[in-house]
């Protein structure tokens, strides 16, 4: 049996090309960029002065470690997605951070240095409330987590459970909060909105309840909302009207106090609800008694808590943020203030006395192109002479992490938008200044014959210039060892290469900002945030003008949609700057059903979008008279289809000339059996080379290329493992015929698929065997052809013939997509994003329908592989080797100008860009192709033919002479 | 070849043709029900439909389906072919139903699907249509598609009124194919007969010098009496005889 395999194997390796990279080619052709997400939690590393890290956790559940003077990542964990890893609360103490994970349900503590897990602990249930740690004479030991229903102490060294105890009252009492100042007590404050505070003292050591009480508050609904702890155990409190603060001393618990806010001049923004902002600079020991109140959008306070007296120190307005820093004995507060319109200023303020710091004053130089300010954390330091020095670490509503130093250098900056890309295109670069003056020759008119020539000869001189040039580089460059070589990519110098192989990568991001990324470096080279996106937007990024229309700029067009209402916006651009456009886009005050991008263009070369709002108008943009004319021909022969899978509704639509539309097909599945889970088509810009495959006996199989079709996956609406089915509908989108209809029975969603040429693959999890399978369904015409020159689904009377056939696999996955090249010769691979972060290079060869159960000559002629239920993963299809990309979310392909190459970009919380050679370099000269030898072998055969030939010539005279 | 044939055997299994020509299905069986089959062509375009026949389905484990239609009227006709000159469409709809219910009120749902050729292909095939109605699953009807044989429209003219009158309809329901799993049993009984094949042949179990002694020796040979002084000759040679038998 072994052997058997063995054998089968070894003509696995016969048939498949091999694909794996060289380590010599590592980092070459690809590059891996690591995100972390939007931050949430984030903790200065403190106890070493000389530390270099920043902690992070994140939105996108990520803990990771940053390094402060790069900015890359020292080390980083990546939890699993959704509320089972959100992160609930980051506490540090040295060289410990403690994590409270999935709404309280695991407490963990890592070692920050190394980023190694010290340990781990399952919690009791119970939604998540609070978590603080917990000090006794100086010396931090526990952690408390107050949950719902319960609190919890543990030890910091090793997680165990100290105590828990129930918490009393808890139908009536809402406990948020928990607070400790190193006296040996715990404190649970709880809440019953609008009527009274609860208190709840529990000793340190075994957990035994010390005092309860209550405390009329009829003001307060939230205590994390409007509560902080100051001073020596104060609980100070804002109404959330602001008109007074109130105060509790939490050892006395008498009675709270009532301080009015005028009494202090102070007056909250109308409309505003005020924060208070306090600092606990060492756990163990209690906070500081001076705090922040921030009475409106750009109003802060900083006030004084005096033997229960509130004073107020100073005023800031306008301030944006503020925030505590702590470095040895001294605390200071740090305040951004607006400078002018692209620039803000942070200074420092000394708590104590809200003494403004000498020299302490930091330019933040704002992006136009990117969001507000919205989180400030300050890293303070003391310098030789005792002042304080610090740096700051700016995030903006873009998501952007700016690390800046004095006096403002920007010392690394994070997109970790990034970390969230929705939809991307690639885009040819554009022509060089000189190329693109000789193809600006031909788009000019002919002005007699003498400039004609002229033109022609001053563009050839330019070109030699530039080549000369090229040429006096090369050079240079070689010379130099290679590691010193390095042609920076900016803005200014981006042109195509020779074979098209650099890109500009436009990716759209959830948070609304727009990238401009240089597919061989990954540099950024533009960054554009949009202010208005709605949060829950959906994207579709268009290429309306490529860059082959000189001297027209190229055009993308994103349409933002807003998931609720529908009402979308277009965002018109250029994709090679990031500018925007100053074509004015269509305003839409309907929401907007479909869209779609015709091949027609207008006289500027830009490709027709159309827009199908809920009345079924249409509307078209560019929409000028050259295209409202082209497309009153047309419009007869432009369909489209709309989707509706809450009613299962699939619909066809013509155009009429007056662009109304009207319904011509529809087909409804019963909502109530199976829903719609995807409809995909085919890409645009896909070409198929070959009609059909070659059989072994020299006949042709053709292919059933219909670019119209459309495959319609459903799944069942019951989950039952025995009776739950995956339904694959092949429809075509013009005439709404169904071509072939299939159910995979005892299987289950989330299925991926791929429709590409005359094949659609799709993975499901079968429930019956409990394992994922990949399916492939191929459709040809037949033996002949029934009408060569072109299609039209309008008259392709006869069902094509439907081959199917599955296979196991053995991991399940996260994406898949399948390479596509510039003339569609090269053979095709799927390309699959593995949960483990790696990509796979899958040869669609292997997913054939066609494979035989039993060799024939035949098949051996066609060079199928023999059946075999199973596809393996073979360790040299990962395309990515070890640079692992996290939470795959999409992969996107793109052809090269070499027809060999395509480039891949996938995309999730990292970004990996790569090339794939589906069917090897065959285009390409190898690296190591030995010149020498070719040119010597030819010059020597050359000056051999020379030689003898004379040789013969002197024979032949000889002979002659005889 | 085999796949293709596996193929065709899977669609026959769960294709279920019924087809039927005008005037030959005056057999309704009892337990089938009739909804009509509605067709609408007009010079503007705006659907206006009529009923063109009924359909008769019959449900059950195997559902079938005919179709009894009434001629062409001579305005339509004349109607029909001033459609197709202006290429406008000729359409159909039948109502949703779902066969597998007992009672008529739940058969009958709302709504309609509806399909389409162009007037001037039903026109040139002399009303030469196939029509298919899919059903899913669970027996609701969900699509139904129209094609004519020929499809063409090559505005070519038709002379004969007569050939307008009847509709020469083929009529079939489709319920979805059973996608195939991985084929496990089958590709382990092959391995297995393959083994015992193996087992049973002892020429396969020699070793590559047993089998090809009678060819190396003599090469070995060969390149010892031609000058070589010792058996790096002929270990190159076998390494080179190894390599090409992979």
């Amino acid at each position: 049996m072994a052997k058997l395999i063995l054998l089968w194997l070894k003509c696995v390796v016969l048939w498949a090309t091999v694909e794996a990279v060289f380590e010599d080619q590592v980092g070459k052709f690809d590059w891996r960029q690591q995100y972390v997400g939007k931050v949430r939690f984030s903790h200065f590393d403190t106890h070493v002065q000389s530390s270099k890290k920043v902690l992070v956790a994140t939105e996108r559940n990520v803990f990771a470690a940053l390094n402060t003077r790069t900015g890359e990542l020292f080390w980083r964990h990546v939890d699993k997605t959704g509320s089972e890893g959100n992160i609930d609360a980051l506490l540090q103490h040295g060289q410990d951070a403690v994590l409270v994970v999935g709404n309280g349900r695991l407490l963990r503590s890592w070692e920050i240095n190394v980023g190694g897990l010290n340990w781990e602990v399952v919690l009791d249930s119970g939604s998540f409330q609070s978590a603080c740690l917990v000090g006794q004479q100086d010396m931090v030991k526990h952690v408390a987590v107050l949950k719902k229903t319960a609190i919890s102490v543990h030890y910091l060294s090793n997680g165990h459970q100290k105590w828990i105890e129930n918490l009393p009252e808890t139908e009536t009492v809402d406990y948020q909060a928990v607070y400790s100042d190193g006296n040996g007590e715990v404190y649970v404050l709880g809440v019953v909105p609008h009527s009274h505070i609860t208190i709840v003292v529990y000793s340190m050591e075994d957990g035994e309840i010390i005092k309860q009480m209550s405390v009329e508050a009829p003001w307060l609904s939230n205590i994390q909302a409007s509560c902080v702890v100051v001073g020596q155990g104060m609980l100070t409190c804002v109404d959330s009207a602001g008109v007074s603060f109130y105060m509790l001393d939490l050892h006395l618990q008498l009675q709270m106090t009532q301080v009015p806010l005028q009494s202090l001049a102070l007056e909250v923004d109308p409309g505003f609800h005020p924060v208070l902002l306090s600092h606990q600079p060492n756990l163990a020991r209690q906070p500081l008694s001076e705090f922040f109140l921030q009475l409106g959008p750009d109003h802060y306070q900083l006030l004084q808590l005096n033997n229960g007296q509130i004073a107020a120190m100073r005023d800031f307005k306008p301030a944006l943020l503020v925030s505590f820093a702590t470095t040895g004995e001294k605390t200071v507060a740090a305040v951004m203030s607006p400078k002018n319109k692209t620039a803000c200023s942070v200074n420092l303020f000394s708590a104590e006395t809200g003494r403004r710091l000498l020299d302490t004053t930091l330019i933040v130089n704002m992006d136009p192109n990117g969001g507000k300010p919205e989180k400030l954390y300050v890293q303070a330091f003391l310098k030789k002479d005792d002042s304080v020095g610090y740096r700051a670490m700016v995030q903006t509503e873009d998501h952007t992490l700016t690390f800046i130093q004095q006096p403002g250098r920007v010392m690394w900056t994070r997109e970790e938008a990034l970390s969230d890309v929705v939809t991307m295109e690639m885009v040819d670069l554009p022509l060089t200044g000189t190329q693109a003056e000789l193809e600006g020759e031909f788009g000019k008119k002919a002005d007699g014959l003498m400039s004609m020539v002229m033109k022609r000869l001053s563009s050839q001189l330019i070109l030699l210039q530039a080549w000369i040039g090229h040429l006096w580089k090369l050079f240079y460059d070689a010379r130099k060892p290679r590691s010193q070589v390095k042609n920076d990519v900016t803005i200014e110098n981006l042109s195509r290469d020779e074979f098209n192989l650099q890109k500009m990568m436009v990716m759209v991001t959830a948070s609304g900002k727009l990238f401009g990324i240089d597919s061989k470096t990954g540099g950024i080279l533009w960054r554009h945030y949009l202010d208005n996106v709605p949060p829950n937007a959906a994207f579709k990024l268009m290429v309306q003008r490529t860059t082959a229309h000189f001297p027209h700029p190229p055009q993308c067009t994103l349409l933002i949609k807003d998931k609720d209402t529908g009402l979308a916006t277009l965002h018109v651009f250029n994709p090679i700057f990031g500018k925007k456009s100053h074509v004015t886009p269509p305003a839409l005050p309907q929401p907007i059903l479909q869209s779609l991008m015709l091949p027609l263009m207008d006289q500027d070369y830009a490709k027709v979008l159309l827009l199908v709002d809920d009345q079924y108008k249409v509307s078209a943009f560019p929409s000028t008279k050259n295209v409202l004319q082209q497309l009153q021909e047309m419009a007869a022969s432009i369909f489209f289809y709309l989707v509706d899978s809450s009613q299962g509704r699939l619909s066809g639509f013509r155009l009429r000339t007056d662009l109304s539309t009207e319904q011509i097909w529809e087909v409804i599945i019963p909502p109530e059996v199976q829903k719609i889970v995807s409809v995909k088509g085919k890409r645009p810009n896909e070409h198929v080379h070959s009609q059909g495959r070659v059989m072994g006996d020299r006949s042709v199989l053709y292919k059933y290329l219909n670019p119209n079709l459309l495959a319609v996956v459903t799944e069942s609406t019951d989950l039952h493992q025995e009776r739950s089915f995956i339904g694959i509908l092949l429809i075509d989108g013009v005439t709404g015929r169904i071509i072939h209809e299939a159910v995979q029975r005892k299987a289950r969603g989330p299925v991926h698929v791929v429709h590409s040429e005359n094949w659609v693959v799709y993975e499901y999890w079968s429930t019956k065997s409990r394992r994922n399978e990949f399916s492939v369904i191929e459709l040809y015409e037949g033996m002949e052809l029934y009408n060569s020159t072109v299609f039209s689904s309008l008259d392709r009377p006869h069902a094509p013939q439907v081959l199917q056939q599955s296979y196991i696999f053995p991991s399940s996955i996260s994406t898949m997509e399948a390479t596509l090249t510039e003339k569609g010769i090269t053979s095709r691979h799927l390309l699959i994003g593995l949960p483990s972060g790696g990509i796979l290079s899958l040869p669609k060869m292997f997913l054939d329908p066609r494979r035989p159960e039993i060799v024939s000559e035949q098949s051996r002629e066609e060079n199928l592989i023999p059946y075999a239920p199973e596809l393996l993963i073979r360790t040299e299809w990962f395309i990515n080797y070890n640079q692992t990309v996290s939470r795959v979310r999409g992969i996107y392909t793109a052809p090269s100008g070499l027809e060999s190459t395509c480039l891949v970009v996938a995309y999730g919380l990292d970004i990996y860009q790569t090339r794939v050679y589906p069917s090897k370099q065959f285009d390409v000269l190898k690296d190591d192709y030995d010149y020498m030898l070719i040119s010597s072998v030819l010059f020597a055969l050359f000056f051999a033919t020379m030689i003898s030939k004379r040789l013969a010539e002197v024979k032949l005279l000889n002979r002659a002479w005889r | 070849m085999i796949s293709i044939s596996m193929c065709e055997r899977l669609t026959a299994n769960t294709g279920f043709h019924f087809s039927s020509q005008v005037g030959d299905n005056l057999e309704t069986e009892f337990s089938g029900f009739s909804v009509p089959l509605e067709h609408s062509f007009e010079v503007d375009d705006v659907a206006k439909f009529r009923v063109r026949g009924a359909l008769v389905l019959k449900a059950g484990r195997e559902p079938s389906v005919s179709l009894s239609q009434n001629q062409l009227s001579e305005d339509d006709r004349t109607k029909l072919k001033e459609v197709a000159a202006v290429d406008g469409l000729y359409r159909i709809r039948v109502p949703r139903v779902f066969l597998q219910a007992d009672r008529q009120t739940e058969r009958q749902m709302e709504g309609y699907l509806t399909a389409f050729v162009r007037a001037c292909a039903m026109v040139e095939s002399h009303l030469s249509d196939v029509i298919s109605l899919h059903t899913d699953v669970s027996g609701y009807l969900i699509g139904v598609s129209i094609v004519t044989l020929p499809g063409a429209c090559r505005g070519t003219e038709v002379e004969d009124e007569v050939d307008l009158e009847v509709f020469n309809t083929t009529l079939s329901i489709m319920a979805p194919v059973n996608a195939p799993g991985p084929e496990t049993a089958l590709f382990l009984e092959r391995m297995e007969q393959e083994s015992e094949k193996k087992g049973k042949n002892p020429q396969e179990q020699k070793s590559f010098f047993a089998k090809y002694w009678m060819y190396i020796v003599p090469l070995v040979l060969f390149l010892m009496m031609s000058g070589a002084q010792d058996q790096s000759g002929g270990g190159a040679g076998s390494g080179a005889a190894n390599g090409g038998g992979r």
